[in-house]
């Protein structure tokens, strides 16, 4: 199976050790992974603006990049679902079809493609908060979110709970979206800061030591406002703790 | 003051009334627990600055907003309230999505059928005795109603809420006819004394503190100015308005449903205010969106089930009511408006937003509302319904709202008619750009954005050998002149290296096919 | 083009294309248990309205006898009570405004949410159940339905010109949440269950 690893460009210059654990997580499988080394974005901060003929080249560029491979694989929700609902803006040809279809999330592709048991290295003893993304959970089904009367599961949370030793604390609005937005972070900062603000308030009145996420741009956000009102919380992206990260 | 500690904070929920069994009530237009306000006081943040056309600052006002910590606080927390309380009723029905799902598909079929069903509805309302008239828009609908105020020498009009005729601008019309408009429910009637719109299409007072209201009364109805008591402060409205009522020459309702098969208005309300107008004065008048249609009585089944629980957790408004025929020696005009709907209906994207019955639930959900005020989005629709329905009226004025989104969902999944919301917040924006109704500032930065991100090597010297650039800004904001990131947050840290750097130091030394 | 004309145009012009049938509604099993008098009272409370279950052979009216016995002025549309304001007499509903309580029988309650519906018919005059202080409801148990969906089969709502669901007294929370009774409307709503035509007249 060629795995083509996406590492989403915050990935790649802010929390390049979450690109590193996606990589070595997916090789802990048997893998055959690579990362095509002229990739760049998905588009997402051209199109979320509504400037989807400025995101055409890059998403172009993208499925250049990735049409190769069986499975296309990021540590991102929000990346993948804008791969899968919002790579609209070039022709959609059999193959740029075919590349939305197979990119997955790290956690969905763990989840339901891989199907995995156990992650025996993975030991994590410390009190979490999980953050959902809302592209991860609302867009490409996480898990359920609290609006709706419908069975419970989280994916997520499913694979944290093969963690030894972790424990997860719950906030009390659980998937209030935490105002990073992409480009509304820096177009509405004031209301983007307070939304950030009362999420790192809701997860430490919860108890969590850590917030960990599927999302690195949502803990950027998160911990610039925890920093600020000095809220002593750490972050850190799922792929780190079910690579055995244990701090 | 009333019901305050020694620090100034109240004790709310000991304010609101009980039920039989002394319990608290589940139920009702807002939170069973009441947020306190603390003294001092703090003034109220006043919504957006409208200047003509021009585009709407929603986020200006959103953070003057947010300047008010008080009232923001309160603002959130009630709203929470609600949602959390819709999500109770929602839960406590086991079929709630099937429903969400009829209710969208009779809209749809309603809607795609709109013309037969509103010749059905007004032939009915004929055959009731009931005077039917149609409005282009709303100065139209506005003319017609004043026409019929004057044809029977009406001096004043007592009304209940209506989002209709707020979007007609009704209130600002009449000013200038020497006929006197009386709102009648609390929230309208605070905010019509203090001359200031809604803010929410169900709480219309919802970002005033009881204290604001107290200054409202004292200015307009010679209340106690150091009594914020809220059971003295609707009391003393009561008193006021009710001779008001009792001396009204006109009633008027809006339409939360208008029935095709019988040619009945429905209105769901909980004050009764509807109802006296509707049975008081000997004029009755209805003004109804086309968009009100529904065929049958027995979908009210449907739609009665999700309104209020939706709204405001409560299995049903304390009133809802039917208004079919007139009384007897009485007069029922109903006033059809379509004021853009028919031309929104042709909108492949955008037609599905005609299925709102308003709510609110997803102002209630939205975070970036709680944090903003309604009165921040500067038009009569706020939060995200508003940012999809607003633009169809004025695509320059609210072309900025569709971007006073974090577009996180929430909304869609909270709609009892199940619109897409969120979507088509993303759909108005790829609309808005492409008509080149967003900020040259904001499409540049998009469009060199695009330029360098579709170039590995442009990209690649951009961010640096030595990723320089993102020492300094996030990714995105490295496109952003503004440098807004770092005004509430701290900036990420910087990282010694990429992984692309990483990798290709790590990996590709031994696969250099890689 | 008249504006009726030019909409009517629009619309047939613009509507979604496809077939979009109607659906059809399934009959939903009902949210509340067998015991309906209980459900219905339990609802009704809970929407700040109050419920009152007379003791055979006593004073259906002993749980308003105290409102009653204050009142100045009653406004009976029952045969069970006589007031002393006759809603026959009444030219217009102004008149009303005096009202301290009005005693009016429902059409049907509704087990699930606690509602009473009225239609002019049994009002007399509509207003009375608005501009009355306090409203005394006799609901007879045999006629509680079980959900807001069987309500709306009823032939009630297509053969009246005014219907008129009541869950409660009239509520407000428009200011900061705090929830008051009696915003516009009556102050409270008392149900009695009373069965149709058993009771004798009581005076007031």
């Amino acid at each position: 199976m060629r795995i083509g690893l996406f590492v989403p460009c915050y990935v790649d210059a802010f929390e390049p050790e979450v690109g590193i654990a996606t990589l070595e997580l997916l090789e802990r499988f048997g893998l055959d992974v690579h990362y095509p080394y002229d990739q760049t974005c998905c588009g997402q901060p051209m199109t979320n603006t509504g400037c989807h003929a400025e995101a055409a080249a890059t998403e172009a560029l993208f499925v250049k990049n990735f049409a190769p491979f069986d499975y296309i694989v990021a540590p991102s929700g929000s990346c993948v679902h804008q791969v899968r609902e919002h790579l609209t803006a070039i022709p959609q040809t059999d193959e740029v079809k075919a590349v939305r279809a197979k990119t997955y999330e790290l956690v969905e592709f763990l989840h339901d493609v891989l199907q995995v048991a156990e992650f025996p290295w993975a030991e994590f003893p410390h009190k979490v908060g999980y953050h959902n993304n809302c592209n991860a959970l609302r867009g490409i089904h996480h898990g359920r979110p609290s609006e709706l009367n419908a069975p419970y599961y989280s994916k997520p949370l499913d694979l944290l709970a093969k963690v030894k030793g972790i424990e997860i604390v719950t906030a009390s609005r659980p998937d209030e979206c935490c105002g990073f937005g992409g480009t509304f972070s820096v177009f509405e900062p004031a209301v983007s800061a307070k939304m950030g603000y009362d999420k790192v308030a809701d997860h430490s009145q919860a108890g969590a030591e850590y917030v960990v996420s599927a999302d690195s741009s949502c803990m950027m956000h998160q911990k610039g406002c925890a920093a600020r009102i000095g809220v002593p919380l750490k972050f850190i992206h799922i792929a780190r703790i079910l690579n055995g990260a244990t701090a | 003051m009333t019901n305050a500690d020694q620090s100034g904070l109240r004790e709310p929920a000991a304010e609101s009334d009980r039920g039989q069994d002394g319990r608290p009530l589940q139920h009702a237009e807002a939170a069973t627990q009441p947020v306190a306000v603390k003294a001092p006081r703090e003034a109220q943040p006043r919504g957006a600055k409208i200047r003509g056309d021009r585009p709407i600052d929603q986020a200006e006002a959103a953070e003057r907003f947010l300047a008010a910590p008080l009232h923001q606080k309160a603002h959130d927390a009630r709203l929470w309230d609600l949602r959390s309380k819709r999500d109770t009723a929602a839960f406590g029905i086991p079929e709630w999505e099937e429903l969400r799902e009829l209710a969208s598909q009779i809209k749809t079929h309603t809607l795609a059928n709109l013309d037969r069903y509103l010749l059905e509805f007004e032939a009915n309302a004929k055959a009731n005795g009931v005077h039917v008239h149609w409005a282009a828009d709303g100065a139209d609908h506005n003319r017609i109603v004043h026409g019929i105020l004057k044809d029977h020498g009406a001096k004043t009009l007592i009304k209940s809420k209506s989002m209709l005729t707020e979007e007609c601008g009704f209130r600002h019309y009449m000013a200038g006819t020497g006929i006197e408009v009386i709102e009648t429910d609390l929230g309208e009637r605070i905010q019509q004394l203090d001359n200031e719109e809604p803010s929410h299409v169900v709480v219309p007072a919802v970002h005033k503190t009881r204290l604001d209201v107290a200054e409202v009364f004292a200015k307009t109805m010679g209340t106690d100015p150091e009594n914020d008591d809220v059971h003295y402060l609707a009391e003393s409205q009561r008193m006021h308005t009710r001779p008001l009522i009792l001396n009204a020459d006109a009633g008027m309702t809006g339409c939360n449903f208008a029935i095709a098969e019988t040619g009945t208005v429905v209105t769901c309300t909980n004050e009764g205010n509807a109802d006296l107008s509707g049975n008081v004065p000997k004029l009755q008048i209805h003004s109804i969106g086309i968009e009100k249609l529904i065929p049958k009585i027995e979908h009210l089944g449907v739609f009665i089930r999700l309104l209020s629980r939706s709204a405001l957790g409560s299995p049903i408004t304390q009133y809802t009511s039917h208004f079919r025929a007139p009384r007897d020696g009485t007069e029922m005009h109903m006033v059809l408006v379509d004021n853009g709907r028919s031309e929104r209906l042709g909108m492949e994207e955008f037609w599905t937003s005609l299925k709102c019955i308003r709510c609110g639930a997803c102002m209630n959900t939205c975070p970036v509302y709680r944090r903003s005020g309604g009165l921040s989005y500067g038009a009569t629709y706020s939060g995200p319904i508003g940012l999809i329905i607003d633009p169809t009226f004025n695509k320059r004025k609210y072309s900025t709202l569709p971007f006073s989104s974090t577009m996180n969902g929430s909304c869609t999944n909270v709609c009892p008619v199940k619109i897409n919301i969120h979507e088509q917040i993303f759909a108005w924006r790829k609309v808005l750009a492409e008509e080149h109704q967003i900020p040259l500032l904001k499409q540049g930065m998009m469009k060199a954005a695009g330029q360098v991100l579709s170039r590995p090597a442009t990209y690649r010297a951009a961010i640096g050998a030595a990723d320089s650039a993102l020492k300094v800004l996030p990714r995105f904001a490295v496109y952003n002149p503004l440098n807004t990131w770092g005004k509430g947050r701290e900036m990420p840290d910087s990282p010694r290296q990429t992984f692309h750097s990483w990798y290709k130091q790590n990996r590709m030394k031994k696969d250099g096919a890689r | 083009m008249s504006a009726r004309e030019d909409t009517l145009a629009r619309i047939a012009q613009n509507r979604p294309k496809g077939d979009h049938a109607l659906p059809v509604v399934p009959n939903f099993a009902p949210l509340v248990g067998d015991d309906l008098e209980a459900e219905f009272g339990e609802r009704l409370k809970r929407m700040g309205g109050r419920i009152a279950v007379p003791v055979p052979g006593e004073d259906p009216f002993a749980a308003v006898r105290e409102r009653l016995d204050g009142a100045a002025v009653i406004a009976s549309a029952v045969p069970e009570i006589s007031g002393n304001r006759d809603l026959a007499q009444v030219a217009r509903p102004q008149d009303l405004a005096d009202v301290d309580v009005a005693i009016v029988r429902a059409v049907f309650g509704v087990a699930e949410t606690g509602s009473v519906l009225f239609t002019q018919r049994e009002l007399q005059v509509n207003a009375v159940a608005y501009l009355a202080q306090h409203l005394v409801v006799l609901l007879d148990p045999a006629d509680i339905l079980v959900n807001i969906q069987a309500a709306y089969r009823r032939a009630d709502f297509a053969q009246a010109a005014y219907a008129v669901l009541h869950t409660g007294p009239s509520a407000t929370a428009d200011i900061e949440g705090v929830l008051i009774h009696g915003a516009q409307g009556v102050r409270s709503l008392t149900v009695i269950l009373c069965p149709r035509g058993t009771t004798e007249n009581a005076t007031a």
